[in-house]
């Protein structure tokens, strides 16, 4: 359990820093930081098993039909990829707590940074890796919404759209070679998987799923040619980029080629792939960081690079390579996010980030300078810090390659080194040695110690690796290269490999050809700038655009903004494809099912049906004639219902028509009561014949249906059987309602409520609106009858009151064994305080009403709610119902069912929901200039 | 008797069709509350026609078919709901509008 809680408890938390905002931005960061802290220590409380070797799993069945199930497991790699997303994932939000300006909302920030954080845990403990997918997904979309934070600078959602169209678009590619490579392992567990390499290497469809996955691997990593977006990314606010586009995200490809390592790496394909992007990407990126100005794009660039360094390592296949990618990864992670952190500080400060406008800042700001200048020497290479020793190894690797012209990749892996050197040093020249300045846009000095706390501490970590590699790191290396190589890995990082080691050799000639390089800069730099570059984004504009505007052309035809142009499309369109389905299909055969002679009733039913719904469309443009005509074609469908034994909904039906009758006559009130003319004849003609045609189609479908046995057996038979001894009631359409299906029914007076709420809303905000009113009391008056509150009606309404409260109840009790029950009790009940509300009138009905319609909907769903969570009380399921035969002297011996309390919800919600929707309109109508009438008849004149 | 049936669900469709790409929002209620009259129907009917066999235990051996039944009684109250929002849109529309098309510009066409 504890796996999922670690990855739960981020997405959890993330609902506090928009809470605890109001507290202040300390108490914001604070329960940020402390949701983040104890995911970090419910993972060390598993770290001593897993650096034992063991593996901690946690399995949760969810979609076992699909294979998709919450299985979490946690291994080397798992945990020291945990650990840096939550560990740096602390120190960024520290960080982030004095970066932000007062003007930026926090509460979105870290709201959106724990949801972050929780979709990259979920991805490295996922073991089924249609989970990974899901959360893979995740950490596209959260980090749109990062990049993004900024919303008002153009940039910032461009770069936010680009990352997610490039990783999305990756992700997509990703879940379709995860479904192949399940597929060939015959299961979506990881654990499953990583046993069963021989058999996905074998299969024919290993390059494909291998390609789809490094698709999603390099574009979330930022892989040639996929590496355009990340420098558009920085956008983002500096703590975004030192987390997302240092430790975290661009990590995920990575992570994911190390997850995958065993089965997907060793062939051919693998190294040619894999390690060629890396070492492109290693190369090319590592140049273009060198002529970067802004000291983030700088630093974009070089993460691009050191990831294609990782990259090309794990693509040599050689469990000593993976054990060197996994040692960068942590050295990356550590001086980069440390790198990120000090250009936000210089940002901060300086009010620039242009390289140009630096220098001399080592004595504005020694101890901003004294971290840059650790972390940078750590990513030049410079011993003893800790990027020197994954240096050292990876030139040993690139110059061991057991592959023809391995000499090539050596040379260019020391071309990658030498630009490294290069553009590092650039860093720390350019930005903080020289001279001091005195035109910075703002004059610049150390900031406040929770600035710089979090980036001084990863330059300690980076020392104390770099001079005690083993005893700082090894503990946490080899499990995690153990890990992923599936092997045992027992390493011994050294300084000094000897003077014959070629890495030694390399490693000169690179930091030689580092401060050669940087000393040519001038140079170099004039003919960089003459000569000419393909520009990514303007190539992906290119791509893009087009795409976005045939969209949008498609959009256009067919949806104008127009509603009967998009139902004309829609139902036009729907027949179509519904001719060409019937036309292709097999050969159709005549329906075999007998067929029910025609009883006169339903024949004359029919006739009257017929008749009055044929006769709508002509004259419609009457509404209250038309309303009247729908009002009879409704209620005639009530005694078919009945004819054709659904008694239920028979009753429902009258009921039902009887209050949307009311209602529309209510709104009539409000809306004009003729409908002009206004389209043409041929226009007429043009929709006649298409909804004559949808006609005839949906009319044919259903005499097809009916003439045919069904094609597979009933659920419902099931239904039948269970009704009396499962449920306990022999009606077993209320059965169904209120026990086998009442989770969906519990669903629906929610959304009936809901629905009645947002008509009390939308009343409340018309008549807010003084443009409203005015018009309301301006509508032109009716013919009035003579009398508002005739006698007659008010007396048999309140007569008829208390007896339509007994047929209620009665329909409530006896719904569980015969037709009936709380939706059709609800609505007579609502019926017969509609009367009294159309007989007195809204004001006097509603002085004399002494609870409220919303309360009633709330214990409505309440009471549904407490009988459905009364099972978990004896450990059932909810809305498992009980039920207990009764003998009652002098009553016959009688039922009570749990059943019966959830309709008592239903009953209550029903009841509530309409008695608001039509108060709702009735409020509308006291604006209409009518007087208030609290005293509303005749006979209560003496009171 | 199916045939029956069968008409005037696609009567009931056709009108409400119709009636739905009228240009007022009254008569597009009308609509919607017609295409809720066959919709209903035709679920109804898909647990196919029988007479005098009410799903009630006790009643009858060959029970018409409940779990339809169950499921459009719901909707039948569901659409009543939705009229009902919908009517308040309308006349919410009309009120602020000044008028009650179902555009916003003029479309004659």
């Amino acid at each position: 359990m504890s796996l999922a809680l670690i990855a739960a408890l981020p997405f959890l938390g993330a609902l506090l820093p928009g809470l605890m905002i109001r507290a202040g931005r300390n108490a914001c960061a604070a329960a940020t930081g402390a949701v983040t802290l104890l995911a970090l220590i419910l993972l060390a409380l598993q770290a001593p098993a897993v650096l034992r070797g063991e593996i901690v799993q946690t399995r949760i069945e969810w979609l076992p039909a699909l294979g998709l199930n919450a299985n979490f497991f946690l291994d080397g790699l798992g945990l020291m990829f945990a650990g840096l997303i939550l560990g740096i994932g602390l120190l960024i939000i520290l960080y982030a707590r004095f970066y932000l300006a007062k003007s930026d909302p926090m509460g979105q920030f870290f709201t959106y940074l724990l949801l972050f954080q929780g979709a990259m845990v979920g991805i490295v403990l996922s073991d089924n890796i249609l989970l990974l997918l899901v959360f893979w997904e995740l950490t596209s979309l959260s980090s749109f919404l990062l990049i993004g934070y900024w919303k008002h600078l153009p940039e910032g959602r461009q770069g936010a759209r680009m990352a997610l169209a490039v990783t999305g678009g990756g992700g997509l590619a990703m879940i379709a070679g995860m479904l192949i490579l399940g597929n060939i392992a015959g299961s979506y567990d990881l654990t499953v998987i990583l046993q069963n390499k021989e058999a996905i290497q074998a299969s024919p469809h290993y390059l494909p799923a291998l390609i789809l996955i490094l698709l999603g691997a390099f574009t979330k990593s930022a892989q040639f040619p996929f590496h355009f977006w990340l420098p558009h990314a920085m956008a983002a606010p500096t703590p975004v980029s030192a987390y997302l586009h240092s430790a975290t995200m661009v990590k995920a490809g990575i992570f994911l080629m190390a997850r995958m390592w065993p089965v997907l790496s060793g062939t051919f394909e693998w190294f040619v792939i894999v390690a060629s992007a890396g070492l492109i990407t290693m190369v090319m990126a590592a140049k273009i960081a060198l002529f970067k100005d802004d000291l983030k794009a700088l630093l974009a660039f070089s993460t691009v690079s050191h990831l294609g360094l990782i990259t090309m390592l794990l693509g040599f296949g050689t469990p000593e390579a993976a054990t060197v990618a996994i040692f960068h990864i942590l050295n990356h992670a550590a001086f980069k996010a440390a790198l990120f952190m000090t250009a936000g500080i210089v940002d901060h400060e300086a009010h620039t980030r242009d390289l140009k406008r630096l220098g001399g800042l080592r004595r504005l700001m020694p101890v901003t300078f004294a971290i840059a200048a650790i972390a940078s020497l750590s990513m030049a290479g410079i011993p003893p810090l800790n990027g020197f020793l994954s240096k050292e190894m990876m030139l040993e690797e690139a110059a061991h390659v057991a592959w023809p012209n391995a000499w090539l990749v050596g040379v260019l892996a020391t071309i990658g080194a030498l630009f490294s050197v290069a553009y590092s040093f650039r860093f720390l020249a350019h930005g903080f040695l020289g001279p001091v300045r005195d035109d910075y846009p703002h004059k610049p000095h150390d900031p406040g110690f929770g600035l710089w706390a979090a980036p001084a501490l990863l330059a300690v970590l980076v020392v104390l690796v770099g001079l005690m590699p083993n005893t700082m790191i090894g503990w946490l290396l080899n499990p995690a290269a153990s890990a992923t190589t599936g092997r045992g890995i027992f390493t011994n990082i050294y300084h000094w490999h000897g003077l014959q080691a070629a890495a030694l050799w390399m490693s000169v000639a690179a930091i030689g050809g580092g401060l050669v390089l940087l000393g040519a800069y001038p140079r170099l730099r004039s003919l960089w700038d003459a000569t000419p570059r393909p520009e990514a984004k303007r190539i992906f504009d290119g791509l893009i655009e087009p795409l976005a505007d045939a969209a949008r052309q498609v959009t256009d035809s067919l949806h104008n903004g127009r509603f009967s142009r998009s139902m004309v499309v829609a139902v036009v369109g729907i027949g179509v494809l519904a001719t060409l389905a019937f036309l292709t299909a097999t050969p159709h055969a005549p329906g075999t099912r007998p067929i029910l002679p025609v009883d006169p009733l339903v024949l004359c039913l029919w006739l009257v049906l017929v008749v009055a719904a044929f006769a709508v469309p002509f004259l419609h443009r009457n509404r209250l004639v038309a309303l009247l005509l729908t009002g009879v074609v409704g209620l005639l469908i009530a005694p078919m219902f009945a004819m054709f034994s659904a008694p239920d909904l028979a009753l429902t039906q009258l009921s039902v028509e009887v209050v949307t009758l009311l209602l529309m006559l209510l709104a009539l009130n409000f809306l004009p009561k003729e409908t002009p003319v206004e389209s043409r004849l041929p226009r007429r003609l043009r929709d006649a014949a298409v909804a004559g045609m949808a006609g005839l189609g949906i009319g044919g479908l259903a005499y097809a249906m009916m003439t045919r046995q069904p094609a597979f057996d009933r659920i419902s038979a099931f239904h039948w059987a269970q009704s009396k001894p499962g449920a306990g009631g022999t009606n077993a359409v209320n059965t169904i309602i209120v026990d086998f299906r009442g989770y969906d029914t519990y669903g629906e007076i929610i959304v009936l409520g809901i629905a009645a709420l947002v008509i009390y809303a939308l009343s409340e905000a018309l008549l807010r609106n003084p443009a409203v009113t005015a018009r309301l009391a301006s509508l032109p008056k009716e013919r009035e009858a003579g009398d508002r509150h005739p006698m007659m009606l008010v007396v048999a309404t309140r007569l008829l009151l208390p007896m339509a409260m007994m047929v209620g109840v009665y329909i409530y009790l006896r719904g569980h064994n015969m037709p009936g029950g709380g939706f059709v009790s609800g609505l007579v009940f609502a019926i017969a305080y509609l009367m009294q509300y159309m007989a007195s009138g809204y004001d006097w009905s509603h002085a004399r009403q002494r609870y409220d319609h919303h309360a009633l909907i709330g214990w409505g769903v309440l009471v549904a709610s407490l009988s459905g969570v009364g099972a978990w009380a004896f450990g059932l399921p909810f809305l498992t119902s009980g039920f207990e035969y009764v003998h009652l002297w002098p009553l016959e011996e009688f039922e009570l069912a749990t059943a019966a309390i959830f309709d008592l919800g239903v009953f209550l919600c029903v009841l509530g929901a309409i008695l608001l929707a039509l108060a709702s309109l009735s409020r509308l109508a006291l604006r209409t200039g009518e007087g208030p009438n609290t005293t509303a008849h005749d006979l209560e004149e003496t009171r | 008797m199916e045939a029956l049936l069968a008409s005037a669900i696609g009567l009931l469709a056709a009108v409400g069709i119709y009636l739905t790409l009228r240009l007022r929002t009254f008569p597009v209620i009308l609509g919607l509350t017609f295409l809720s009259y066959a919709v209903n129907l035709f679920l109804f009917t898909a647990g196919r026609l029988a007479v005098n066999a009410a799903p009630i235990v006790g009643t009858t051996d060959a029970p018409a078919d409940p779990l339809p039944q169950a499921l459009v009684l719901t909707a039948i109250v569901i659409s009543f709901g939705m009229t009902a929002v919908i009517m308040i849109m309308a006349i919410g529309g009309h009120l602020q509008a000044g008028h009650d098309r179902i555009d916003l510009d003029e479309d004659k066409a």
